[in-house]
Order: C-alpha cells, then structure tokens, then sequence
C-alpha cells in the first residue's frame, strides 16, 4: 500500500521546493494564521532531487495572488506553484523574482524616511535573485534579510 | 542622469557621470568672482529658493542662501522645525508639496535617510539634497571636489588620504565614490572599528580603484597630495579613555606635517572640535576656510543648473 505522509488536496495550491528551513516564513507572509479556514499542511526536511532537502506549503481552497507569489519568490526564489483544481495540477510554474518590489516589504533601515510614517509605500531595487539583495529605493540600503522585513 | 540638468532634482553623487560633474565644476569656476561679490548676477532674478533645514547647519544653509541672493534670487524657509506644522506633526510630503506651490526649487537638510528622495516624489520643482541623515550630501562633494581640482589643477593621479571616522561620515562616502571614478589615488586611515564600510570599498574597487587601508597616517603623510580630515565622533565610544586615545592619534598638528610634502592641502568639511590644531590654519598646507567658500560658487552653478538660468 502507497504511504502518504500528507493526503492529496483537492482544490488549492501546493507550494514545492522551499528552500530548507523557510516554510513556516512562507505561511507568515502569505498571512495563513490559526483563523485560517481550510487546512493547511506543513512538511519540512523532505528529501529533494534538486537540492538535497527542501519544505512543502499545501494550502487548501486557496490560491495566492501575484503579491503573495512576490514575497515567496523573495525568500525562496526556486519554489515552484502547483495550483491544483479537483484533484489535479492545472498550473505549475517556478516563481520569479520581480526586478522591483513595491509595497511588500519594509526597508531594513530604521533610520530611513520610508519607516516614519510618510505617504509612501517602500520600494526596492532587486540587485540580485539568487540570493536576493534588494537596494532601497530612498535610502540606497542593501536589505539581504528579505524574510525578517516582509510585511 | 544625462545631459541639462534642468528641472532634475541632485540627490546623490551615484546619479551624475564623470562628464556632468566636470561640467558642474567648469560652470561653478565661472561663478567665483560673482560669488566673491566682485561681479554682480541678475541670473535668477525673480526665482525664491525654499530652504528646509530640519537639522542645524551652519555652513550648508548659509552657503545656499549666499549663493541664491548673489543670484539676484530670494530664499523663504526655516532653520529649525521648531516654529512651522512640522513641531504639529505635518508628514514631510505635506511640507514638500505646500514649499512645491511657494517656490522654485527645494534645498533640504533632514535627520531621515531617503528623505530627499522622497521629497523628489511629491515635488515638481527640482530638489537639492543638503545631507539626510546619514545618508548622501552630494553638494559637498561637489564643493570638495571643486576644491581639489582648483588646488592641485585636477583630481586624476592624485594621492587623497582620507582619515578620521570613516564608519559613520557621510562626506567622506560618497567622496572617495566620487574620488574613485575621477581616477585619484585613494587611502583610507582610521582605527578598525571606525574603517571605510566594505561596500563603498567595493564600489570602488568595480571602479577599478585599489585603495589602501591603513590605521597609521604617519606611514601615508609624506606620500599624500590631499589629506582630508574629518571629525571623530566621541558618542561612538562607550570608553571616553578609548575615545582620547584614538582621537589624540589622527590629531593634525605642526609636527605631525614635518615630513609631508610641500604642495599637501588639507581639507576639513567643518566643523572641527580638535582633529587639526590652530597652529594648522597658519601653514601653506591649511585649505578649508577656501573649501567652506567654494560652497558658494558651486551651489551658485548647482541653483543655476537645475532652474535653467545655465545650461
């Protein structure tokens, strides 16, 4: 009999080859919390053909918006999407690290003008994708701990 | 950033080529004597500069005023927060857009990195960055720059020996960036906790510079064309007794220049507490009481740029 450590989802989206260790960041930014209304399933240190371990995100009944698919590109840029509808995978791409950011994450600069409460929304240069180094726009600060300043 | 600088706002020296900033400096050449007040301007007739100084400044503000006025233009603004909607608690972009509607270009000085940027944002008319915070202050370099090339008659293949705290300083950031791409010859003399940050060291190295780093400036003096001298912050140590020690070992004086070359200038962005010792000011070497005029005539050419009374 074939063993699943965790059941097939209906409708929803899985999201395969997190980097290592980041699963739990991945459920924070994209807001899953304990009021989340269908199941969420977390596997973390799963053996991977790509890289030799890797987390697993399954969502059920939900699909993430190109926002959500930002901030996971940010902290995990080879993860890729399965978007899976009545039992099978109708999408599946790898995520892309966009080459601006706006509006997702906050600068690591607490002295820069975009954390004091100015009309603005904070926006980033992305200097390079693997591993992402992002440069404020205003303040010229390099951010490399994408995950601690994602909002 | 290419071409007139008409209608641009100067926020970092990173946003300028090599070519921009030697004509900026060309065209501030041209403004001394006017800005000696030996020869009189009508250039920005009728033009008000709105000055927005959130942090004290003696020379930057003044040196802005002095060059708008020389101008035949007039400044309105404040020097303190104190007494405007900023003490109420107006954001800065309510500020930006009200001194937008008053005038016809901005200078601001504020305690917030990123703060001219965003001024830039909600401005139409151009914005001219006078420091923020801890972050650029690209009209001095433009100054220090100026006054290099008018001292040694260029800047390519010059020796610059930049000491004091290299950690912390603004100026000398974005100085020895600009220094870099002008080809001169770079060393950077500080205690290690205090040294040039590796990703300015970096910049400039992509640049293809090799600067030296160094805790001595007795081992660079003689070689040195330019020492630039910047102020040691005491806050930075928790120890006040590591505080004088290291203080006492980058001080400036007599003895320490008797074997440097004859032609060395030293430079200050001022102000200075005790880093170059009054017996200093008397020597051939002393340049920075010129350096603090040249912000004059080069905010004169910066004014003129960007409102397009000059090309």
């Amino acid at each position: 009999m074939k063993e699943f450590k965790v059941t097939p989802i209906r409708n929803g989206t899985v999201i395969d080859h997190i980097e290592m260790g980041m699963a739990l960041k991945v459920l924070r930014i994209i807001g899953v919390r304990g009021d989340v209304s269908s199941t969420v399933s977390v596997l973390m240190h799963v053996p991977s053909k790509k890289n030799s371990w890797k987390d697993i995100v399954k969502i059920e009944d939900r699909e993430l918006d190109p926002k959500e698919l930002d901030k996971i590109a940010l902290i995990s840029p080879d993860a890729t999407i399965n978007i899976i509808r009545d039992y099978n995978v109708a999408e599946k791409f790898v995520v892309e690290v966009p080459e601006r950011v706006k509006g997702i994450m906050s600068c690591s600069n607490p002295g820069c003008i975009t954390n004091k409460n100015e009309p603005v929304e904070p926006e980033f240069v992305v200097e390079t994708k693997k591993p992402p180094a992002l440069r404020c726009v205003y303040c010229d600060r390099m951010t490399t701990d994408i995950a601690e300043n994602i909002v | 950033m290419s071409g007139s600088l008409k209608g641009l706002d100067i926020v970092s020296i990173r946003d300028f080529s090599r070519d921009q900033i030697e004509h900026i400096l060309k065209v501030a050449e041209g403004m001394v004597p006017v800005a000696k007040g030996e020869e009189k301007s009508n250039l920005l007739e009728g033009r008000v500069l709105g000055s927005l100084f959130y942090e004290p400044s003696t020379r930057t503000r003044l040196s802005f005023e002095a060059a708008m006025t020389r101008l035949g233009g007039r400044t309105l603004g404040f020097d303190e927060p104190k007494g405007s909607s900023v003490a109420k608690g107006e954001t800065l972009a309510d500020t930006i857009r009200m001194v937008d509607a008053y005038s016809d270009v901005i200078v601001l000085r504020h305690p917030q990195e990123g703060a001219a940027r965003l001024a830039g944002h909600f401005a139409e008319k151009p914005v001219i960055n006078a420091g923020d915070g801890a972050g650029q202050h690209p009209t001095q370099t433009l100054l220090d720059l100026f006054t290099i090339m008018k001292e040694k008659g260029g800047i390519e293949g010059n020796h610059v020996v930049i000491v004091g705290d290299l950690k912390y300083g603004r100026t000398v950031h974005s100085l020895s960036e600009a220094l870099g791409m002008f080809g001169a010859k770079l060393t950077f003399v500080a205690p290690p906790t205090l040294q040039m940050p590796k990703e300015h060291v970096k910049h400039i190295e992509s640049m293809g510079m090799r600067p030296t780093i160094s805790s001595s400036l007795d081992d660079v003096i003689e070689e040195a064309d330019v020492l630039y001298v910047t102020r040691i912050q005491k806050e930075r140590f928790p120890d006040p007794a590591e505080y004088q020690k290291v203080a006492g070992a980058y001080t400036i004086n007599s003895a320490i220049l008797r074997d440097a070359a004859d032609d060395l200038i030293i430079m200050h962005p001022l102000p200075r507490v005790n880093e170059i010792s009054s017996d200093v000011d008397q020597t051939k070497h002393a340049r920075y009481f010129e350096q603090a005029f040249n912000g004059v005539p080069v905010r004169m050419a910066l004014l003129s740029m960007v409102l397009g009374g000059i090309e």
